[in-house]
């Protein structure tokens, strides 16, 4: 067979305890942009217990075609199975795109897919695009910490396979009433000496909104200096209606939660305004948060790299700055109030 | 119990500067050091070897300049080493690394293989995952902590939101976080050992039973097409002011953008 | 003539400056300010063998060359002289001299605890009115039947009171001038064995410096290290390695000054502009650089010369001479390039100057080793 005869963009709608993971929809919608140029549909693939239900949600949001696995062993997140029941698919349907979410899920499944469908993977890219000379898949990625950014191919293999940093490509707009197109498979479970028991699920317990969801994110580094202090910038998240997330450090020192960390190892967010407080500016860090729409630093280094990405730097005593703001914020809001 | 770890040498990237000029990397006299993830993994075998005694292996793939960061896992406690090295394997993906990888564990034995999770040069994540589905053991990746019990491994596997604990049976492979453990440092005697009584093997093409095709440049699914440094946005404006200023300063330009 | 560093010798330096950038430095500060003893570090010191690196493994030591040791010490001196001279004084001065005169009974009971880092040694040799005239002892031991009787006191004794074990020099007969003098070792609690004050320093202040008094303290005769009346030379052999110790420590100090200058000059701004840009900085940090580099050549030399030379007497002296001035005139200038600001606790050269000026003093000060020097000569 040729590679001619591989046709389709297919996305794995990553769902967990029922719910779909955002990045899942932002796929669908690069995936359609791709499907366009390529002359095809964008098909979604969706795993799990009970998640029938789930595949009109994907049609909402545009995908032409939903892919259902519906098993038991399917419940929770193990590599295997998931690797086999994708692997099926594409034996099956032949794919010339397969995408997937560079999440915990998608970084394990997707290369162990690879190897066994022998292709190859471009990991956490941050552009897709169609090469309009000869239909192949451009694959744009962060290289070095985020210094150089490297396009990749994969000229003679299929599917070419990407996964895609969340918060990175943007949803199509939601069509509530659409109706899936739903193909149930079965590839057939037999358990062999892959398979692997998860014995506990423990979730962490956070009344904290997502910070990839987030208007306005107030960031603390470790100019912040203590966990205490963070309640300031609480404070400040508070009027502005926003959330407070970090840098590394300040989750290495323990002051804020790994899922309030931004950067290459943690999120990448996209805020209308991101205020960069006690944040020197690594660049893991600016990896995670420079496409935000307006960027405010407060730092006493006046050389802090952050100041290089900032639209607006002020050079002076975070410790000082943030209070007044957050009062004169209080006092703005009283008088519009009045 | 016989534990394989594989470590990658990288770049230093906390040291890795950007020419303010050209915008490219400056690779000059950045220091080369085990990949943070494989370090962890392998402080975590070094614990398993001192907790329920076990032969510790650590193994790479690269130049042979990577012969440093083999000696140095020895200086921290490994028993031996093995440097898969060759021109035939320059230019390799994932794909083919992992291929290739494959083959030289394939000569060893083992009850479990640690990776780390990704190297910082290239933050892929898919060496690990990629050599279990070779050798066709189970993966699991994103490893928090490392537990073995009898002929199981628990690992505490790392999520977004949550953990698993998940039981595998031996022989397996586990992708360690760096945030897993402190690793050790070396001793000065250890060092001494690691060059001067511990040997590294080197394995090149001819000692790898593997397809010439699924190596190196050949073997490699996918190529780089272009790169280039990324583009960087014009600074902003940058100004010194007291709180009250910086206030003030702040709520006009936040109205500006019409955010307030 | 080959000046390459080997493999093991650049790895092992990695460690120490890891070590020391990681686990010693961030306490500097705090150690000196309180003048209060590095426990901490030194229980990480004992854990990584770093207290006894050039100890054959055999006796619990790391096995490596004196080299290794000196870049141990010159690594830890550039962050902190205080942690620097706590492992000097425990390795070339408590536990070398069990090494290389001790009976296999003394090194399998005192050099493996020292060795493996479990015990912490010093040495007493300096009297009130014994200093650099270190043949003036007047501290006595007699003997009584299986044991010897010490009395008199030693003062300025590094890791005083933290130390376990102690090799000190005491008359076995006046008569004989320098041939009366023996070596022995003594452990601490040894009923009649007391500390006195401790010293108040102008730097190196977290180490603990004591006055060890003895006052009819019987310690057993199998004790006696080497033979009776060989204390001397026992004490002058230890000094030309401890000498190597301490010319490692003043590099380091000198070393460290240098960087810690070099990275502040190019952020501090006069003028408009980085005071790295003006020409007086630069021939500054040039010397500076030349005359570090002119230490490390000869210290590294005496190391060598240390392992593979029957007396290296000359080699250490002028390696401590030189590095010790260096030190000095190093960490002088480096204040002078902080200006103000390296005047003041908040930055770490004022403290450098302030430890650098003992390496001149201790274990021969710098006219000893011009002693020892021409002495060679004429």
């Amino acid at each position: 067979m040729s590679l001619q005869d591989y046709k389709g963009v297919f996305v794995f709608a990553q769902q967990v305890d029922g719910v779909i993971n955002g990045v899942s929809f932002e796929l669908i919608g690069k995936g359609k942009e791709l499907a366009a140029d390529l002359g095809t549909e964008v098909t979604a693939v969706i795993l799990g217990d009970g998640v029938k239900s789930l595949a009109d949600e994907l049609a909402a949001y545009g995908a032409d075609k939903v892919i259902v696995v519906d098993d038991p062993v399917l419940k929770e997140y193990t590599t295997e199975p998931y690797t086999h029941a994708i692997h099926k698919i594409i034996e099956k349907h032949k794919p010339e795109v397969f995408l997937y979410g560079a999440t915990a899920i998608g970084r394990d499944l997707a290369p162990r897919v690879s190897a066994r469908a022998t292709t190859g993977l471009t990991a956490d890219c941050t552009k897709l695009e169609v090469d309009p000379d000869n239909k192949k898949l451009r694959m744009t990625r962060p290289a070095f910490g985020g210094n150089i950014m490297a396009t990749i191919i994969c000229p003679d293999h299929t599917p070419q396979m990407a996964t895609v940093r969340p918060g990175v490509m943007k949803k199509a707009a939601k069509n509530p009433s659409a109706k899936a197109n739903v193909e149930e498979f079965h590839p057939g479970f037999e358990k062999n000496n892959k398979y692997v028991e998860v014995t506990e699920v423990i979730k962490k317990v956070s009344d904290k909104v997502d910070i990839m969801d987030a208007k306005i994110l107030v960031s603390g580094g470790r100019g912040v200096g203590a966990k205490e202090n963070f309640k300031m910038l609480e404070e400040l998240a508070e009027v502005l209606g926003g959330e407070v997330s970090s840098s590394r450090a300040s989750v290495d020192a323990g002051w804020t939660e790994k899922e309030q960390q931004v950067g290459q190892t943690g999120k990448t967010v996209r805020p209308n305004v991101y205020f960069a407080i006690g944040i020197s500016g690594a660049i893991q860090h600016l990896a995670g948060m420079e496409e935000s729409d307006i960027i405010i630093a407060i730092n006493k280094d006046e050389y802090a790299p952050i100041f290089d990405v900032a639209d607006f730097g002020i050079v002076g005593d975070l410790h000082k700055i943030v209070p007044a703001l957050t009062q004169k914020l209080k006092e703005e809001r009283a008088k519009r109030d009045a | 119990m016989k534990i394989i770890v594989c470590i990658k040498q990288v770049p230093d990237t906390n040291e890795v500067k950007l020419d303010p000029v050209t915008g490219t990397l400056i690779r000059d006299g950045v220091p080369s050091i085990i990949n943070p993830d494989d370090k962890a993994g392998l402080e975590a075998a070094l614990s398993l070897k001192d907790s329920l005694g076990a032969e510790v292996s650590v193994i790479t793939m690269g130049p042979p300049q990577a012969d440093a960061v083999l000696r140095e896992a020895m200086a921290m406690g490994a028993d031996n080493a093995y440097l898969v090295t060759d021109r035939a394997f320059g230019g390799a993906d994932t794909l083919a690394t992992s291929t290739t990888l494959a083959a030289a564990l394939r000569k060893m034995e083992y009850d479990l293989i640690i990776t780390g999770r990704q190297a910082i040069d290239g933050d892929t994540a898919q060496v690990g995952p990629q050599i279990s589905e070779h050798l066709d053991i189970p993966n699991v990746s994103y490893a928090e902590d490392i537990k073995v019990e009898g002929n199981t491994v628990i690992v505490k596997r790392q999520y977004e939101d949550r953990y698993h604990t998940v039981k595998v049976q031996m022989p397996c492979l586990v992708t360690a976080l760096g945030e897993m453990n402190t690793p050790r440092y070396m001793t000065p005697g250890g060092i001494n050992d690691a060059y001067k009584v511990k040997k590294v093997t080197v394995w090149g093409r001819s000692d790898l039973e593997v397809a010439d095709g699924e190596i190196g440049l050949k073997g490699s699914p996918t190529k780089v097409a272009q790169s280039f440094p990324k583009s960087v946005k014009p600074a902003g404006q940058k100004v010194t002011l007291d709180a009250d200023e910086a206030a003030d300063y702040i709520i006009e330009k936040l109205k500006e953008k019409y955010v307030l | 003539m080959d000046f390459t560093l080997s493999k093991e010798h650049e790895m092992a330096r990695t460690l120490f400056r890891d070590f020391a950038q990681n686990e010693v430095k961030p306490l500097a500060q705090e150690v000196d300010e309180t003048e209060e003893f590095p426990k901490e570090t030194v229980e990480k010191m004992k854990k990584l063998g770093f207290l006894g690196i050039p100890i054959p493994k055999e006796y619990g030591g790391q096995g490596c060359d004196s080299l290794t040791y000196a870049m141990c010490v010159e690594e830890l001196a550039k962050v902190c002289g205080t942690t620097s001279v706590i492992v000097s004084a425990h390795t070339s001065l408590g536990a070398e001299p069990i090494r290389k005169f001790g009976t296999e009974e003394q090194k399998q009971k005192y050099l493996v605890p020292l060795a493996n880092g479990t015990k912490l040694g010093a040495f007493g040799l300096t009297e009130p009115g014994a200093g650099t005239d270190a043949a003036g002892q007047q501290t006595k031991a007699v003997l009584d039947g299986d044991e010897y009787i010490i009395n008199g006191s030693k003062i300025f004794i590094t890791n005083g009171k933290e130390a376990d074990i102690y090799v000190i020099f005491a008359m076995t007969d006046k008569s004989k001038g320098t041939k009366g003098i023996s070596a022995f070792i003594i452990e601490k609690g040894t009923p009649g064995f007391t500390f006195g004050t401790k010293e108040k320093k102008m730097g190196i202040r977290g180490s603990a410096t004591y006055e060890l008094i003895f006052t009819d303290c019987r310690i057993p005769k199998e004790n006696l290290l080497g033979k009776e009346g060989k204390g001397f030379g026992i004490a002058m052999t230890t000094l030309d390695g401890g000498r190597i110790g301490i010319a490692s420590q003043a590099l380091g100090l000198a070393a460290g000054a240098l960087e810690t200058t070099i990275a502040y000059v190019k952020e501090r701004k006069q003028f408009g502009r980085s005071i790295a840009k003006f020409q007086n900085t630069q021939f500054q940090l040039a010397d500076m650089a030349t005359k570090v580099e002119a230490a490390r050549a000869l210290v590294y030399r005496a190391a060598i010369a240390k392992d593979t030379q029957k007396r290296y007497s000359v080699e250490a002296a002028m390696a401590k001479l030189y590095a010790a001035e260096v030190a000095m005139e190093v960490t002088t200038k480096a204040v002078q390039l902080h200006g103000g600001y390296g005047y003041t606790r908040e930055y770490d050269v004022e403290r450098m100057m302030r430890d650098a000026k003992i390496t001149e003093i201790y274990e021969g000060t710098s006219e000893v080793q011009r002693m020892v020097i021409s002495g060679s000569l004429l």
